[in-house]
């Protein structure tokens, strides 16, 4: 696809998408959204681009060789470690930091959280290439 | 109890390193190494469960019916053990058998996941959970299963992948009836339910889904066509591991449900199973006789064997109960051995079909022995282990005054040792019909044999063992029929949560 005003808004879009993402992701731990729904929007940065640049040239290296998959699995395998050494297996556990007055509170769901975008990035993106290429 | 959930963490550990590990030398052996840790792990659990009884982890610590419970009792941990002692064989056997291009598509990676997924359903404790865990079994199934991309192996896959979407489906049915119905998935208080509630027997529609789902996992009788379609066309490592695993967990889901809370109507559903273990037993059995490619013979004979398997739960006593699990853990042995060893067939006398084949006595007599020990064990043989299977189901079934199911089951004994024994005739007993100068002179290679020859030992032990085993598998039997341990230590003190919703 050729197309001047679509090349130029993707630019900006990525980013917007990706921004958006990780917002979603963010919010996601005590409203509607989450690792899920902010994957897919982060992913479709990456389709437009895609969708621009023609499938075969997109399908980087980090997507064949699984780069977002395996990092997103090994989080959430993180994300379940701190619980079964303290305590239950998968238990969420809470970490409080005060960062310049901010009071931070970081915890093992939010690893988990992370692990789900990222395999939602990488999944999403492997069905983009395979799908468009035959 | 955290190390209830080793079972799941240890093979998503290896799959999250197998997405990154693509090339042959460091796959095979890291893969070995991984499933030989499962192997010890389901060891060491085993050895607890014999004093422990039963272990149980509240996962993330939320208490019983309102979070994922898993429970490993004594089933669970000898199905556990058996089902891990196959995977490692099976990944032994893989380093001659997949090729680079299979490892470069992430072959192990998806037999790690199939792992997981089998592991997860043996120990889960939700019913809802054990759904996400058929989930995950059939979608690396369907991987492995396509992973040569022929076309065949595609319209196998597919046909495998249909048919038991459509199980998953009727799962998922059952499922949305049963929470609306008890307001709860949890096993164990499901049957804590069924025990007080006089009005038990509206569980029935969810009965008959989760008996059409389970029996298209198991291939039951009716149900059984996708097996025969899809087990001859993938590469045979990945055959020899379904027919260990696969349809051993549809049985295992079977024998979970129909002991812990689907107990009513009971004159209803035994004469039923016990109609449709009788026709999936001769059905197996007669159509695998008519066959003379080893595949399929051995496909339609997993058929003939789940009808067993399914005769114990029918009996019901402690001692059927007890021959059923028997009965299947030594199947899933011996069965994948049978497939191990057609793929050695096929690599001697380039194929698999039984007019072609021949002279293997002669040229490789190490095969035809470590041939002879499962086929003689599936057959029922005293030394080997199906000898006291076999023995412990019928005794059950005559004693409980099912002629007519023991009379079929001594017949299809009849029908399994005509099938072992054509492949013995056809493939080593006799003179090759045509000397194939480039076949006959392949050397089999230690590792090629090594598996084959575990599984052997395992039939073996299973077999002298049988005093033991036999003991433990009445206590778990009793344990079965009667799960108030099995309710105590999973809902713990929360008797007043019976009736969760008037």
């Amino acid at each position: 696809m050729n197309s001047r005003i679509l090349n130029i808004a993707q630019k900006y879009l990525k980013i917007l998408f990706v921004v958006f993402g990780v917002l979603i992701l963010l919010r996601g731990h005590n409203y509607p959204g989450g690792g899920f729904i902010g994957g897919l929007l982060a992913s479709l940065a990456y389709v437009f681009q895609g969708l621009l640049k023609g499938a075969d040239k997109q399908a980087s290296k980090s997507v064949s060789n699984g780069l977002y998959l395996g990092l997103g699995l090994s989080l959430i395998l993180l994300s379940v470690l701190p619980g079964f050494f303290m305590g239950n297996a998968m238990q969420g556990i809470w970490w409080d930091f005060s960062v310049g007055g901010w009071d931070l509170k970081v915890g093992s769901p939010f690893l988990f959280d992370v692990g789900v975008f990222c395999v939602v990035i990488g999944v999403s993106q492997l069905f983009f290439y395979s799908l468009s290429r035959y | 109890m955290n190390i209830v959930i080793a079972p799941i963490l240890l093979p998503l550990v290896f799959l999250v390193v197998f997405v990154f590990i693509k090339n042959t030398r460091v796959g095979s052996p890291l893969a070995i190494l991984g499933f030989g840790l499962q192997f010890i792990l389901s060891v060491y659990l085993f050895y607890q469960i014999l004093n422990l009884k039963i272990m149980v982890l509240q996962v993330g610590g939320w208490q019983a019916p309102f979070g994922i419970t898993l429970v490993i009792d004594q089933l669970s941990a000898v199905m556990l053990l058996v089902s891990n002692l196959i995977a490692f064989s099976v990944a032994v056997y893989s380093i001659s058998f997949v090729d680079k291009y299979m490892v470069a598509s992430r072959f192990y990676a998806f037999f790690f996941s199939l792992v997981l997924g089998v592991n997860g359903a043996f120990i889960t404790g939700d019913a809802f959970n054990l759904y996400v865990w058929f989930e995950v079994i059939l979608l690396s199934s369907f991987v492995l299963i396509t992973m040569g991309r022929s076309k065949d192996q595609l319209e196998g896959g597919i046909k495998y992948m249909t048919l038991n979407l459509m199980g998953s489906l009727f799962f998922l049915a059952g499922l949305g009836l049963l929470y609306g119905k008890t307001g709860t998935l949890n096993m164990a208080h499901l049957a804590q339910i069924v025990r007080v509630n006089p009005e038990a027997g509206l569980l029935n529609s969810s009965a008959v889904l989760f008996f059409i789902a389970f029996g298209i996992k198991a291939a039951l009788f009716p149900l059984h066509f996708w097996l025969p379609a899809s087990y001859h066309t993938p590469n045979v490592t990945v055959t020899a591991l379904f027919a260990g695993l696969l349809t051993k967990v549809g049985v295992y889901a079977l024998f979970r449900f129909f002991t812990l809370f689907i107990i009513h109507d009971r004159e209803f559903w035994f004469l039923f199973l016990s109609l449709i273990a009788v026709f999936t037993m001769l059905v197996g059995g007669l159509a695998a006789s008519i066959f003379y490619e080893m595949r399929r013979i051995l496909s339609y004979h997993v058929i003939s064997q789940i009808g067993y398997m399914l005769m114990g739960l029918v009996v019901f006593t402690p001692l059927g109960i007890a021959g059923g699990v028997y009965f299947m853990i030594h199947n899933m042995i011996a069965k994948t051995n049978t497939f191990l060893i057609s793929g050695l067939v096929k690599k001697v006398n380039g194929t698999y079909d039984l007019h072609q084949t021949g002279g293997l006595l002669k040229s490789h007599p190490v095969l035809a022995v470590l041939y002879i020990i499962p086929a003689l064990a599936l057959a029922g043989f005293p030394p080997f282990s199906g000898f006291f299977a076999k023995f412990t189901l019928i005794k059950s079934g005559y004693e409980d005054a099912h002629y007519w199911l023991t009379s079929v089951a001594v017949l299809t004994s009849l029908l399994t040792l005509y099938s072992m024994i054509k492949i013995w005739n056809k493939a080593f007993l006799r003179e090759a019909p045509s000397p194939n100068e480039g076949f006959s002179c392949v050397k089999l290679k230690i590792d090629e044999l090594l598996p084959s020859a575990i599984l052997g030992i395992g039939s073996i032990v299973l077999g002298l063992g049988a005093p033991f085993f036999i003991d433990y598998l009445s206590e778990m039997a009793v344990n079965m029929i009667h799960p108030h341990n099995y309710i105590q230590a999973v809902m713990g003190d929360l008797e007043n949560l019976t009736l969760l919703k008037p």
